[in-house]
């Protein structure tokens, strides 16, 4: 009375034909006509951007830009990944720009007041994020607030607790070199090199390793083209970055040499690969889906739904954290509005343009790094161009609203076509 | 079948405060058949299946498991022992592939890593155990899958763990002609490969076209589980509308007492005669 034997010689599992390289070419073109585009219009809209800006202001495309645009986008690209998390639940955190003032500010205390060494001022500073997100995921998981009350509140209650942190909004400057460097300093321009090459071969390692033991289970694999085109579009991209991060970009080389890739480029790459990796290889990543796909089902799993939901605002807090960091390092000091005014909604605007959904369910952290990049775009190009913070604000709410605008119409548009 | 059935429920109560829903319910489930559960709405159908389900406790009465008795206080247990239960909103995400939805809760991993190979060769072994061939391909989105794809899939979760009991709510409710054939074409691969199956289904054609065994609830009391080939469709129909049809089911003092006892608050017995004019 044993339940299902398995009848034998059965090898063959239900669309486990490998696909060719033409195959995989027009099931994407299938998924992008039936509303499922992830980052492709992010992708587009950066190429488009970068092709105006750089032809309107060829000083956009200058090596000391470039490299500007990934320390200004920092900020907000290191917050938009941490709410990520957030918003595959379908939750929002309107607190983390503030979270990241308190957090910065908190640092800059404990190096310059308290003179605490770095080591020991940067985990308090991501420990007080924490401590945010536990106290933000209670309040929407325990006590059942929405997130989006709970986080307005927590945005107006961290303006203030940054203004008295500050007592009275006065400037808190730091000089500490290695917290300084985050944003200052740059990597030799043979570690860039040794980075890239590490990355490219660890990423081709790791498909190749899951395609082989994928074909020997006898499993549906990626062909080994496409794998090819992915490492070599990684190798390609990364190779340009590096190659205009390492040509000199001082104005008076002789005085102060300047090149090589910033060493928030490194960092952000860190926690994009762990980000990733959680999301889709662990299982608490793949809970996060679930509880952004359906609530009911995931508890019906056993899958402890309010754990999820206070670890998804922490990680959003922590990450927070690390963007507050990196804004007090790159304006040297933290003052009241540190992760204030336009940062929270960039990041939030990162995100979904992106290709996150705001609806919960769909996003990667990936997301994230790419609407950041499309909004650092939009931000320095318009600035070299002239224009005023007011129509700066206004073209990039703009651009929210029409990714958000996409985001919708796409989910009604798979509705219809069966996909979501 | 005379050997011991696999679960057996004998004198079930279940009170939800003063409203006493089950009143001495005995059931019992076989491996190898397909049990109907069926009964008008608040008859309490429901109830017993959470019951089973270790969603409710039970009041008084026995559970039995392979003939030993057991206590069920959580879904838990229930799972532990092997009853799986598919409720009728299947509960699946719909951003979530299959492999990823019949495994979730309940995932593979080789470290911290997600095993997907695995997990992948196990779901598509389930689904060919199970003579699916409606699927196009087992990483498909559930957002894309019709409504007899879903509950295949639904079902197909629930017989992944070695289960011995799997109890489905109503599943071809909201299906169209075809899938519901798939669907009931489904469950009787189920009860082929020994499991025991419990169906709760409003409509008789599914019951007789699949059940080897019906179970009546009246009004909170099991009026008669019987042989599906030893009664007529009007007879079951009676059954559920009246408690009992000629020498089966409920003494027409119980009858009486039942609809005494619960008729006000479920309105089942004002609907008996919509019942009779609808088949």
């Amino acid at each position: 009375m044993t339940a299902l034997q398995t009848p034998p010689g059965r090898t063959e599992v239900p669309g486990a034909a490998n696909g060719s390289l033409g195959d995989h070419a027009r099931q994407y073109l299938g998924r992008i006509r039936g509303g499922d585009m992830g980052s492709l219009p992010a992708l587009l809209g950066l190429i488009v951007l970068c092709i105006v800006f750089g032809i309107m202001r060829p000083v956009f495309f200058s090596e000391i830009n470039f490299a500007n645009l990934f320390t200004q986008g920092s900020q907000v690209v290191l917050i938009a990944m941490g709410l990520v998390f957030v918003l595959l639940l379908g939750e929002i955190d309107l607190s983390a720009g503030f979270a990241s003032g308190v957090c910065g500010a908190i640092m800059a205390i404990l190096l310059t007041n308290d003179h605490w060494a770095w080591y020991l001022a940067i985990p308090a500073a991501i420990l007080t994020g924490v401590i945010i997100g536990v106290v933000l995921g209670v309040l929407v998981a325990k006590v059942g607030i929405p997130s989006f009350v709970v986080t307005l509140a927590a945005f107006l209650a961290f303006q203030g607790l940054v203004l008295l942190l500050l007592t009275g909004g006065k400037n808190i400057s730091i000089s500490d070199p290695f917290t300084v460097g985050i944003e200052k300093d740059n990597l030799p321009p043979w570690l860039g090199w040794t980075l890239l090459v590490v990355c490219v071969l660890g990423y081709a390692g790791v498909q190749l390793n899951r395609a082989r033991s994928r074909a020997n289970r006898g499993l549906a694999t990626d062909p080994l083209s496409l794998i090819a085109i992915k490492v070599g579009a990684l190798a390609v991209v990364g190779a340009i970055g590096v190659y205009f991060l390492n040509a000199e970009r001082a104005i008076n080389p002789a005085f102060h040499s300047l090149k090589g890739v910033p060493n928030v480029v490194p960092l952000i790459v860190v926690l994009l690969l762990i980000g990733t990796f959680v999301l889709s290889r662990t299982t608490f990543g793949r809970h996060i889906y679930a509880v952004g796909g359906s609530k009911e089902a995931a508890r019906r799993a056993g899958i402890n739904v309010d754990r999820i939901r206070i670890s998804a605002f922490v990680i959003c807090s922590g990450m927070a954290a690390f963007g507050g960091i990196v804004a007090v390092s790159r304006a040297d000091s933290v003052d009241p509005n540190t992760g204030g005014s336009n940062i929270l909604l960039y990041a939030v605007g990162a995100a979904v343009i992106g290709g996150t959904s705001l609806f919960g369910g769909k996003g990667r952290v990936i997301d994230a790094v790419l609407g950041g990049a499309v909004v650092a775009v939009i931000d320095n190009g318009m600035g070299l161009m002239g224009y005023s913070a007011g129509t700066k604000y206004i073209v990039t709410g703009v651009v929210l609203l029409l990714a958000a605008g996409v985001d919708a119409l796409s989910r009604r548009r798979a509705a219809a076509s069966g996909l979501r | 079948m005379t050997a011991t059935p696999i679960l057996e429920l004998r004198g079930i109560d279940k009170s939800f405060g003063p409203v006493q829903v089950l009143r001495h319910v005995d059931f019992t489930a076989n491996a190898g058949e397909v049990t109907a559960l069926v009964g008008d709405n608040g008859a309490g159908k429901s109830t017993l299946v959470k019951c089973v389900g270790g969603i409710y406790p039970i009041d008084s009465g026995e559970y039995l498991f392979d003939g030993k008795p057991v206590t069920v206080h959580s879904p838990r247990d229930a799972s532990a022992l092997g009853v799986e239960i598919v409720y009728q909103d299947l509960a699946l995400c719909e951003n979530l592939d299959i492999v990823q939805n019949m495994f979730l809760g309940r995932e593979r991993t080789r470290g911290i890593i997600l095993d997907e190979p695995t997990m992948e060769q196990m779901a598509g072994e389930t689904l060919d155990r199970l003579s699916v061939r409606t699927v196009k391909s087992i990483r498909q989105l559930v957002a894309s899958l019709s409504g007899g794809q879903r509950q295949t899939v639904a079902i197909a979760k629930a017989v992944l763990w070695n289960s011995r009991v799997v109890v489905l709510d109503e599943p071809t409710a909201a299906l169209g002609v075809a899938q519901t054939a798939q669907v009931l074409e489904l469950v009787r691969q189920l009860a082929d490969n020994g499991l025991a199956v419990v169906l709760i289904s409003h409509n008789m054609n599914d019951v007789f076209a699949v059940a080897d065994q019906i179970a009546c609830l009246y009004l909170g009391r099991m009026a008669a589980q019987v042989k599906a080939t030893d009664v007529t469709y009007s007879q079951v129909v009676e059954l559920i509308t009246a408690g009992r049809s000629g020498d089966l089911g409920l003494p027409t003092a119980a009858v009486a007492a039942a609809g005494n006892g619960n008729g006000s608050h479920d309105g089942g017995v004002t609907d008996l005669g919509d019942m009779n004019g609808a088949h």
